[in-house]
This record gives C-alpha cells, sequence and structure tokens, in this order.
C-alpha cells in the first residue's frame, strides 16, 4: 500500500554547486539557488559566508524547475485499487515530478467544480502540484459541453475527453470558441473510432502476421488534420495528445508553418519502442495509440528536435494486474510512466544526442506550463521554488516492484535507464528518494 | 529426426524437416485408423484437456477422435463467455489445469496469443486448435497433408487461398506452412479482404479470381463470413459470387486441373458453387480424414513421449 512520502518544510534554502538547467533560455552551467519561503531569491554564486537557512550540497546534480507531467490518469474517483492522487503523486515524486495533470476519464468524470475541488483537496498537503484537467463534455459522452467557466475556477488548466476524442467535428468546434474564451487549451485524443474499430495495435505488417486486429494510423491522423482546421477557424488552442504517427507530425508542423495556434506532446514509449516488440503478446506493449512503426519513431524523434513536438508527458496509466495479466486482445489499453520518463528521456533524447539537456528539460516544464498557463517551469527571480535535482550520469535498472505507484503494467522492467532522481523541492517541502 | 518442441502455437518458424516429420507421422497413424480396431496405446495414461472458448464442432471432434485413438484420458471444457470476463476465466482455469496435473492442453480461444499466453501460466503442452485471427496450425497441416497425398512433393507447386485473408487463422498457418514446403502461395479476394501490408508474406495478391485459377494448381476456398457484410467489408454475397465465387464454370477454363481444398464449414453456393464442392476436383473429405491423423501425430509428438522414448 502506498502511503504518502514523507518530507521536510524547508523555509531557506541554499543549493550549492549544481549545474543550473534554465529551460528560458535554454542554458546549463554552474550556479547556487537561494529560495526563501517558496519562491526563488537568487541564482548565482553566492560565497561560503555565514548562511542561517539549509545548505543542500548538490555538486555535480543537474537542477532544474520541477518536472511538470501534463497527461496522468489517477483513478481517483473510482479505481482507487489502481491509483489514487496521493500513490499517483508518490510515483511522480519517485520519478522526478513535481506538478502532474489527471485527465478527467475517472467515475465521475471530472466533468464539475466539485470533482475538480475534490482533486485540488486531496493534492493540497502533497509535494506535488496536482493542476486538474476538466472534462469537454458533461459525462464524456460528446453531447454537451461541461461547465468549463466553472471548473476553470475551481482550478481546471485544460479540457479533455481523453481516452476518446472530440466526438464531432461541430461540438469541437463549439468547444474551441467556447474555451477560448477562458483560455484554456483543448486537448485532443486522436482517434477516428471507425478507423480504429475494435483494434489493439498498430495495423501493421506485425498486427498481419500476429492476427491481431489493427489500429490504423490514418485514424489519428484524420482527427488531427479536423481539428487544426477547426483550430484555425476559431482561434481556439487546440493540444495534440500522445502524438504517435509521422504523418500526425508532419500536420502538426505544417500547421504551426500557418500560423495556427497547436501544440502536441509524445509519449517516452513511443520514441523508445515500436510495434515489433509485441510478437510476445505481452499486455504491456498494449496502449492507446499503439506503438508505432521504426519510421513513426524517426519522426518522433526529428519532431522532437525541430520543436514541432513541444511536450514530453507519460500518459501514466495505471491498471490493476488482473486486468493486465491476460491475453492481449482483453487486456485494457495503457501503461504507467512517471517512474521511467526521466530515465528514458535521458537515455534516447540526451544521451542519444537528439536533444540538448536544457532542450529536453524545456519539453517537461516550461513548456506545458505554458501551453497550460501555470507559474511554472522558471527560475526567474520571484518564481515558485519548484524544483528537481537529478544526478544525469547515474545508470539504474527498472525494478517495477519498487515502484510508488499503485500499478506495475510497464513495458520497461529490467531496462537500464540512465538519471536518476536525487530530491525535489516544491510547496517549501524537501524530498529525497528513500526518505 | 529429434523433435524438440513442447507446444504447437503455430506453424510460423516450422522448418520444412519439422512439418514433414510431423506429416510422416501422420501417415502412419492414417494407417492405424485403417484397421478394424483403429486404436493404439500411445499415449495411455496421458491426460489431456480440450478448452474450446469458442463454439467449435468439427475441430473438436477431431481432436476428441483422435484422443480415443490414442487412448489419452480426455476431458471436455467448452464456454463461450463475454470479452470482458474471458482473461480472468482462462487464467483461473489455467490454474485448475496445474492443479490437476494434465498432461496437455488443447486450445481454441477467440484472442489471438490466448495459447501463447497459457504457456506462461502452466507447464503442461498446450496445442493451439485456433486462435482469434492468428494460427490454427492442425487445420495447416491437415491441408498439407492432403496436398501431400496428391501431389507427392509440394516444392514449386502454386496455392491460391482465397477469401477473408485477414481474419483468417487458417490462411495464415497455411502461408507458413506451404511456405516452408517450398510451394508459392497466392491470396485471392476483394480488397477489404486483404490484411496490410500481405505483401510482406511474399504472397502472390490476385483480386481477379480468374487470374487467380489460371496461376495457380489448387484453391483452399475460405468460408465467407456473412457477418463482415453487416460490418461493410463486402457489399452482398451475390457481389461476392459474381466477383469471386469458384463455379466449375470458372475451373473449367482453366489450363491445368485444379484441386479444391476447404476448411469447411462450407457456404453452399456462396464461396464455392454447392456441386462443385462434391466433385472430382474437390478433396473436401480427405480433409476431414487426414485432420484426425495429424491431430493424433501432433498429440504424440508434442505429448514429449517421442522424446522420452529416444532418451532412454
Amino acid at each position: 500500500m502506498a502511503a504518502k512520502l514523507s518530507t521536510t518544510k524547508l523555509e531557506r534554502v541554499l543549493f550549492t554547486g549544481g549545474q543550473v538547467v534554465d529551460p528560458e533560455h535554454l542554458t546549463q552551467k554552474k550556479s547556487d539557488v537561494l529560495v526563501e519561503k517558496g519562491r526563488i531569491v537568487d541564482v548565482g554564486q553566492f560565497d561560503g559566508g555565514e548562511f542561517d537557512g539549509e545548505r543542500i550540497d548538490i555538486n555535480g546534480k543537474i537542477v532544474c524547475p520541477g518536472l511538470i507531467d501534463m497527461h496522468v490518469h489517477l483513478r481517483e474517483p473510482g479505481r482507487e485499487d489502481e491509483e489514487t492522487v496521493e500513490s499517483g503523486a508518490a510515483a511522480a515524486m519517485s520519478g522526478g515530478f513535481t506538478s502532474i495533470c489527471p485527465m478527467p476519464n475517472t467515475e465521475p468524470a471530472a466533468d464539475t467544480a466539485e470533482v475538480i475541488e475534490f482533486l485540488k483537496n486531496r493534492a493540497r498537503d502533497l509535494l506535488v502540484d496536482v493542476f486538474p484537467i476538466g472534462a469537454v463534455t458533461k459525462g464524456r459522452k460528446g453531447e454537451e459541453l461541461a461547465e468549463i467557466g466553472a471548473l476553470v475556477a475551481a482550478g481546471a488548466v485544460a479540457f479533455s475527453d481523453d481516452g476518446d476524442p472530440v466526438s464531432t467535428a461541430g461540438l469541437m468546434r463549439r468547444a474551441l470558441e467556447y474555451s477560448n474564451m477562458f483560455d484554456v487549451p483543448i486537448i485532443e485524443h486522436c482517434e477516428d473510432k471507425s478507423l480504429s474499430e475494435n483494434g489493439v495495435m498498430n495495423e501493421s505488417a506485425v498486427s498481419t502476421r500476429l492476427g491481431l486486429p489493427g489500429i490504423p494510423g490514418i485514424s489519428e491522423d484524420v482527427i488531427v488534420a479536423r481539428d487544426v482546421e477547426i483550430a484555425q477557424f476559431t482561434g481556439g488552442k487546440l493540444h495534440i495528445a500522445h502524438i504517435s504517427t509521422a504523418n500526425s507530425v508532419d500536420l502538426v508542423r505544417q500547421a504551426k508553418k500557418r500560423g495556427i495556434k497547436v501544440t502536441c506532446e509524445v509519449m517516452p514509449h513511443h520514441f523508445a519502442l515500436t510495434d515489433e516488440s509485441i510478437a510476445g503478446y505481452d499486455p504491456n506493449l498494449k496502449m492507446n495509440p499503439p506503438l508505432r512503426t521504426q519510421a513513426d519513431v524517426d519522426a518522433m524523434l526529428s519532431g522532437l528536435k525541430d520543436g514541432t513536438i513541444d511536450v514530453i508527458a507519460t500518459d501514466h496509466a495505471p491498471h490493476s494486474i488482473e486486468e493486465k495479466e491476460t491475453e492481449f486482445g482483453v487486456a485494457p489499453f495503457g501503461i504507467v510512466g512517471l517512474e521511467t520518463a526521466l530515465g528514458l528521456v535521458m537515455k534516447y533524447l540526451v544521451q542519444a544526442k537528439v536533444l540538448t539537456l536544457p532542450q529536453a528539460v524545456a519539453k517537461m516544464t516550461k513548456a506545458p506550463a505554458d501551453i497550460l498557463r501555470l507559474e511554472r517551469g522558471s527560475l526567474s527571480k520571484g518564481a515558485p521554488a519548484s524544483l528537481t535535482v537529478f544526478d544525469p550520469g547515474v545508470s539504474w535498472t527498472v525494478d517495477k516492484a519498487a515502484f510508488k505507484s499503485k500499478s506495475r503494467n510497464t513495458p520497461f522492467e529490467g531496462w537500464e535507464l540512465v538519471g536518476q532522481v536525487f530530491g525535489l523541492f516544491n510547496k517549501g517541502l524537501w524530498w529525497q528518494p528513500g526518505q | 529426426m529429434e523433435f524438440n518442441r513442447k507446444h504447437l502455437l503455430g506453424l510460423e518458424g516450422f522448418s520444412r524437416e519439422e512439418i514433414i516429420h510431423i506429416l510422416d507421422t501422420a501417415n502412419s497413424f492414417k494407417e492405424v485408423l485403417s484397421r478394424p480396431i483403429p486404436k493404439v496405446p500411445t499415449l495411455r495414461g496421458k491426460t489431456i484437456v480440450n478448452l474450446f472458448f469458442e463454439a467449435s464442432t468439427r475441430t473438436r471432434i477431431s481432436f476428441e477422435l483422435a484422443q480415443k485413438r490414442l487412448s489419452a484420458d480426455t476431458v471436455n471444457f467448452a464456454t463461450s463467455t463475454s470479452s470482458v470476463k474471458k482473461g480472468e476465466t482462462l487464467r483461473d482455469t489455467a490454474r485448475n489445469i496445474e492443479a490437476m496435473k494434465i498432461d496437455m492442453v488443447v486450445i481454441r480461444h477467440g484472442a489471438a496469443g490466448a495459447p501463447l499466453f497459457l504457456t506462461q501460466c502452466v507447464d503442461a503442452s498446450i496445442i493451439n486448435a485456433g486462435d482469434g485471427q492468428h494460427e490454427h496450425p492442425t487445420q495447416g497441416l491437415l491441408d498439407l497433408m492432403t496436398l501431400r497425398d496428391k501431389f507427392g512433393d509440394l516444392q514449386g507447386k502454386k496455392v491460391v487461398i482465397v477469401g477473408d485473408i485477414a481474419h483468417s487463422r487458417v490462411a495464415r498457418s497455411n502461408i507458413y506452412g506451404l511456405q516452408a514446403l517450398g510451394a508459392q502461395v497466392g491470396l485471392c479476394g476483394p480488397s477489404t479482404f486483404m490484411p496490410y501490408q500481405a505483401e510482406h508474406w511474399g504472397t502472390e495478391i490476385f483480386h481477379s479470381i480468374e487470374e487467380a485459377i489460371e496461376w495457380s494448381d489448387v484453391l483452399n476456398v475460405l468460408r465467407i463470413q456473412l457477418e463482415r457484410q453487416e460490418k461493410g467489408l463486402f457489399p452482398s454475397t451475390r457481389e461476392y459470387r459474381r466477383f469471386f465465387g469458384v463455379t466449375r464454370e470458372r475451373l473449367e477454363h482453366a489450363k491445368r486441373d485444379i484441386t479444391i481444398l476447404h476448411p469447411g464449414p462450407i457456404n453452399r453456393g456462396v464461396e464455392i458453387e454447392s456441386e462443385l464442392a462434391d466433385s472430382e476436383f474437390s478433396l473436401i473429405l480427405d480433409q476431414v480424414t487426414n485432420g484426425v491423423a495429424v491431430r493424433m501425430a501432433a498429440l504424440y509428438l508434442f505429448s514429449g513421449l517421442n522424446k522420452e522414448t529416444t532418451d532412454a
């Protein structure tokens, strides 16, 4: 049973000797970070004189704004056996995240101010900030708009019917028009269900060989194409969730060139794995959108590199062992991701020289903060002191038994990853793994 | 030869030698079937459970008969559950099998990969009797056996599988088996029945039954699932018959003799002309007889008994 992780309250802290990665200026240099009353006082060189606060030596470590995962599923309310706000927050901490944005596909759905307030309340005493995403439509049924204004007032930072697309083009038009009044994005799960039908993996030579019903890439592409047009027409803010196909990346690239307000995110599994890995029918390789081909992975990498892909998020989707340890076709979609994301980013993007460390950090801090208008992702004087400290040189082996999440559905068990969390600071609280 | 495989999950990856060994073994069991008392003690003391999560008549009967002819003890478990409950049922059933010390499991399941999943849960040998749209290896083997009876070596023979390839486990097992024996494989059907990137199999693809007949020595005609019409994969049986129906008239235009296989059950008058199914072109009833022999061979070879005797 996952419990709340214990933290230390610190009023004045000086982080000394760390490599400061600043995603606003895309720089990395050795500096100290002075924090007081939960805000950043200054970043620079402080002499070794008197200091009446706590000194934390982070020599050789990276310190950056606290990582933000703008796409998680916390399962509370409804499936507390799989994850709760508290266990999800613990998993986030273990993975180096100080902010998480839970999707609204809970039971009941986060489609009223009350559910948003409930989530905010559940997170009040935790180190991690929880910024909930509200449902676009009542009950996520794709019929009537939810009370988007009331949800924003309660703390919702974006809207999504994730798990499903916004059902029709007409409804998407209204959602983008209406949400634009409140300057919040619509986060779209791009999937034309008439094309994906009963598919369980990418439609490819692999699905043909395995005899598994396929989800064609075009089921994603046609909704991306539809929605960027609607975004242009309405002027609303569109964010494409979990992009997975080469064509969709290209559609977003073209839309950005046309000046359309569209952003997108990619999940680590969509740049670290291909559908070839499904040969053994492991349900921990089943997610939606599915693992695609090497050509798609290559497109993810070039999209990250050229800036088409703004954000790296996880789509952390906890599922119980009973539901997941079954035949591939029957198992639910989704894998947990919070506790492996940083290691995968460090190994497959930074070590592989796809992105510089500041660029990678920006996609997990400043970029989601900008899209969601969160006062996060910055090391400027006076900014909230939300910090992630990690050791970029340490290799470690994924051991799902050690996860803080209540669920264990990961395809990365036994993988050797790079970059180990050293500590987190947020809301005036300091935490280190093992504490 | 040494035969070291424990499970029969599919024909993908089987070598020519392995397949020939199974088929030769099947031939010797076929001889048993023609005796006045068609029964041998080969699997006496072995316990086999037949797990059928999907409705099946002919495959189940064929397996049961094969088991009886080999003197095995058998238990039948047939269920058809909602897809949501399927997973739990299979896992729990697997645990029960383990507890009951069963030697072999014959499984038919609607989910591709279910037999592989079972190998991860139990120690018993697993024989796949059809998993989703993946494979149906004993059907593939009995088709190969029937063609070998007729042609001897299949090297260079041209076999066209006609029908809904995308949704067919029979097609997949046939493709792998035929290719292992050196036959050339063609696929024929409307483009909506072709799986994505089917060309990766190295097969010829035909959208004209006349061209397929022109090319082939054998047509293996698959049953058309009428519910595919509701899903919009083909417009009507009339349209299907017009463009893909196998008829005597079409066969008589062929340059060479054509042999017809059909895994059954037949939709007479849809994918194949009724009279043709019973004609001199057809080997359909030989397939049924060979089915029992092939399953006897599979049960014997995958029981590990073959290996035990070799070791001794």
